[in-house]
């Protein structure tokens, strides 16, 4: 009896200590955080394999896959192993990890999370064997009419539900933290990040099961009609959020490895905070992006939408991008690199991949992926922007430089600290995240440029000369430069993410399980999150302290938004007059 | 990364200050041009819609051919109507039927499906609107440029997807 009321607290969950960060770890945490981080990266390899098919595809002197069909097939499956597989696995990780470890709390059920794991597996590879079984190339988006096989629908539905039950247990293990006193006052910034995406997460899974239950019963004749405007905009009001919840994750990472690599230290936790709950409150307003040039819709339910009520959301996301930076130039200062506006950022830690990786992700994000989202998402914009290559070159800079590579880079971390494993080829990891940022920023910007030329996305023949057609196009040659760039950029991409996968693969799976002995990768012994508690906030008032260099960052990036926005005004002043 | 202190509800530095306020007068401005371009913009997206049906569509669209066509390209109508409506319709895979249209002229186009969703993607102009089943979009356009202009589809219609395209003529 003594020793059952002894272990009640926890539950006779089973703790390790991290010699690195003083974290207690819950050992069935631990094991759940590696299953999904792991199916994870499957999902990315296989993503990855298929989208250099895709890019040598479309590069149009190479010409790869010479059957459209299989074109489009693949397309299909690129879309849904990425933005759907990779992301929100490496989501449900994260997400456990900030409710536990970060909290130093139990895994209150960790049946329920094998449990949601194994829907979420089961309905990933049951998605990939059912599109390359023929019958559902209808691409991640699925617009009805078009119709896939009833399987189809069932693997999104299995794959949504799984990842809902993950959330619930994420709050669940957050409030059971709370309850058991395992951290007291306020959650730590990183996990009210991630705590914004889990609530942005819930509406986004809901509302894929509204769109999707009823297309499931469609494609099984037990429903006649589904009108094909209603689908899109149930569709978007899933597939847009699932992008939001990616964006508060990635800005989450983005603090916690700021702190982790120079010991960051949000200059105000309150605006920080703010800027979250801004996103809370407006981003999924942004889903009407995706029906600007719909028919049906209203200026007013257009503009407040896609505006995301007067760009609330984005001033939350303006609000980072000073934040973050200026968290590492008052870090840096402290430690004595006053010298200038810029001399912290040259003395910044760039041979460490969480550093570099955080910094590159926070520069294509916003510099490429969010002043190209707000200029498309324009009312008026959209009409020479929508469905031209230029989306995809939008959310390649987002979701892959921006989300993608702050995963990638967070991984090298969790590798000693939750797989408990030397990190291999270290000098390749300092180099990797530069090579995949200059082949996303290289992609996502070829893209933009063919886009802007009119470019189709989702097309496998713009030169319409491989096959029959009635009225042939040609667009000016140029497309063929672009294009020929974004096939480099790609091969550029694909080669930092094989490097990703060696270091994360030969580490995982190879060598003996040894407890961590630093934080730092590469540059250094010492722990710059213990250092930086010593800080006071006297210090990080001090004048010298003070993140002018950011200001000026910011400032210019203010600019370059404002020569792209209004150009884009521009370029619609010049068509023709359309009301 | 760590919980903060118990009190972490500061007031915001200076420069810190400065950003916020710069930043969402940025967002006023952006918030702003939609509805100056609305009022004073000469390209503002088309709201007009009514509800169709594939079958009644087509029959508009037929009645349209046969009461302007002039001429014929690799099989398809050319089209040549006055001021005022005009349909086209797309489906798998083409755009139907091929419109000649004076320049600086008003034209109501009414846009629909037969089918799948088709998007509307006139090039190199570079205008682009979703085409839907039962859904009767209309289109007032001006074009204001003279030339042979294509039609391509950008929303993925399955197989013969990239052989989908259409045209439109301009003469002064």
């Amino acid at each position: 009896m003594t020793t059952a009321s002894t272990n009640l607290p926890d539950q006779g969950a089973e703790f390790r200590d991290c010699p690195v960060t003083a974290f207690k770890v819950d050992l069935a945490s631990e094991k759940l955080i590696i299953a999904n981080a792991v199916a994870a990266v499957v999902c990315l390899l296989l993503g990855g394999i298929i989208a250099l098919l895709i890019a040598l595809t479309r590069w149009e002197a190479i010409g790869l896959i010479s059957s459209p069909m299989w074109f489009y097939r693949l397309l299909t499956l690129h879309g849904i192993d990425m933005l759907v597989a990779w992301i929100v696995f490496f989501e449900v990780a994260g997400l456990y990890f900030g409710s536990t470890v970060m909290l130093n709390a139990r895994m209150v059920a960790p049946k329920v999370g094998w449990f949601a794991f194994a829907l979420m597996a089961v309905g990933g590879l049951m998605v990939n064997l059912v599109v390359l079984d023929g019958g559902s190339d209808v691409m991640f988006t699925a617009y009805v009419p078009m119709q896939a096989e009833p399987l189809f629908y069932l693997s999104y539905i299995l794959f949504a539900v799984g990842a809902l039950i993950a959330v619930i247990l994420f709050f669940i293990n957050v409030s059971t933290a709370k309850k058991e006193k395992k951290y007291e006052g306020s959650l730590p910034l990183v996990v009210f990040g991630l705590a914004t995406a889990a609530i942005l997460a819930v509406y986004t899974l809901l509302d894929g099961a509204v769109a999707f239950v009823p297309a499931l019963l469609w494609s099984m004749d037990i429903i006649k009609d589904y009108d094909p405007a209603i689908y899109r905009n149930l569709f978007w009001g899933f597939g847009h959020p699932a992008q939001q919840v990616n964006l508060a994750a990635m800005v989450a990472i983005w603090y916690a490895l700021a702190a982790i690599t120079v010991g960051a230290k949000p200059v105000n936790e309150k605006l920080s905070r703010w800027a979250f709950v801004f996103y809370l409150f407006f981003i999924n307003l942004g889903s009407a992006h995706h029906l600007l040039v719909d028919p049906a819709y209203s200026f007013l339910y257009k503009t407040a939408n896609t505006s995301y009520a007067m760009y609330l959301a984005v001033l939350g996301s303006l609000i980072h991008a000073f934040s973050i930076p200026a968290a590492v130039e008052v870090a840096q200062r402290i430690k004595g690199f006053t010298r200038g506006a810029f001399d912290w950022l040259r003395n910044a830690p760039w041979k460490e991949p969480g550093f570099s990786g955080m910094f590159l992700s926070m520069a294509i994000f916003g510099w490429i992926g969010g002043v190209t989202g707000v200029t498309i998402g324009t009312e008026q914009i959209n009409m020479v922007t929508h469905n031209t290559m230029r989306l995809p070159g939008h959310f390649h800079a987002t979701v892959v430089g921006g989300t993608t590579l702050a995963f990638m880079a967070l991984t090298y971390y969790l590798i000693p600290l939750i797989f408990r494993k030397e990190l291999k080829f270290k000098k390749l990891a300092s180099l990797q995240p530069y090579v995949f940022a200059a082949g996303m920023f290289l992609t996502s910007i070829s893209m933009i440029i063919s886009g802007i030329q009119g470019l189709p996305r989702r097309h496998w023949d713009i030169s319409f000369s491989k096959a029959y057609v009635v009225l042939p196009h040609s667009f000016p040659g140029t497309v063929n430069i672009s294009l020929m760039f974004m096939g480099i950029g790609a091969l550029i991409a694909v080669t930092g993410g094989i490097m990703y996968m060696l270091i994360v693969l030969a580490s995982v799976f190879t060598g003996p399980r040894v407890e961590a002995s630093q934080l730092l990768l590469i540059t250094g012994s010492n722990n710059p999150i213990v250092e930086s508690l010593s800080v006071t906030e006297k210090e990080m008032e001090q004048p010298q302290a003070q993140p002018k260099g950011t200001f000026m960052i910011a400032l210019a990036f203010l600019m370059f938004f404002m020569l792209y926005y209004f150009s884009n005004w521009w370029i619609l002043g010049n068509t023709w007059n359309i009301r | 990364m760590l919980a903060p202190p118990k009190i972490w509800w500061r007031k915001l530095g200076k420069l810190e200050r400065n950003w916020v306020a710069i930043a969402f007068v940025w967002c006023v401005i952006l918030t702003i041009m939609m509805p100056l371009w609305f009022i004073y913009g000469k390209q503002n997206v088309p709201v007009t819609t009514y509800k169709t049906t594939p079958d009644e569509f087509l029959a508009l669209t037929n009645a349209f051919v046969a009461e302007y066509q002039v001429d014929e390209i690799a099989g398809i109508p050319v089209v040549a109507p006055p001021a005022g409506d005009v349909y086209i319709y797309g489906r798998r895979w083409q755009w139907y039927p091929v419109l000649k249209l004076k320049v600086n002229t008003e034209y109501r186009v009414h846009l629909s499906s037969l089918d799948l969703l088709h998007g509307f993607s006139i090039q190199p102009v570079n205008l682009n609107f979703m085409a839907m089943p039962n859904y009767d979009y209309v289109i007032t356009l001006t074009p204001t440029t003279v030339g042979e202009f294509a039609i391509v589809c950008n929303e993925y219609c399955m197989t013969g997807h990239h052989t989908m395209t259409g045209k439109i003529i301009v003469e002064e």
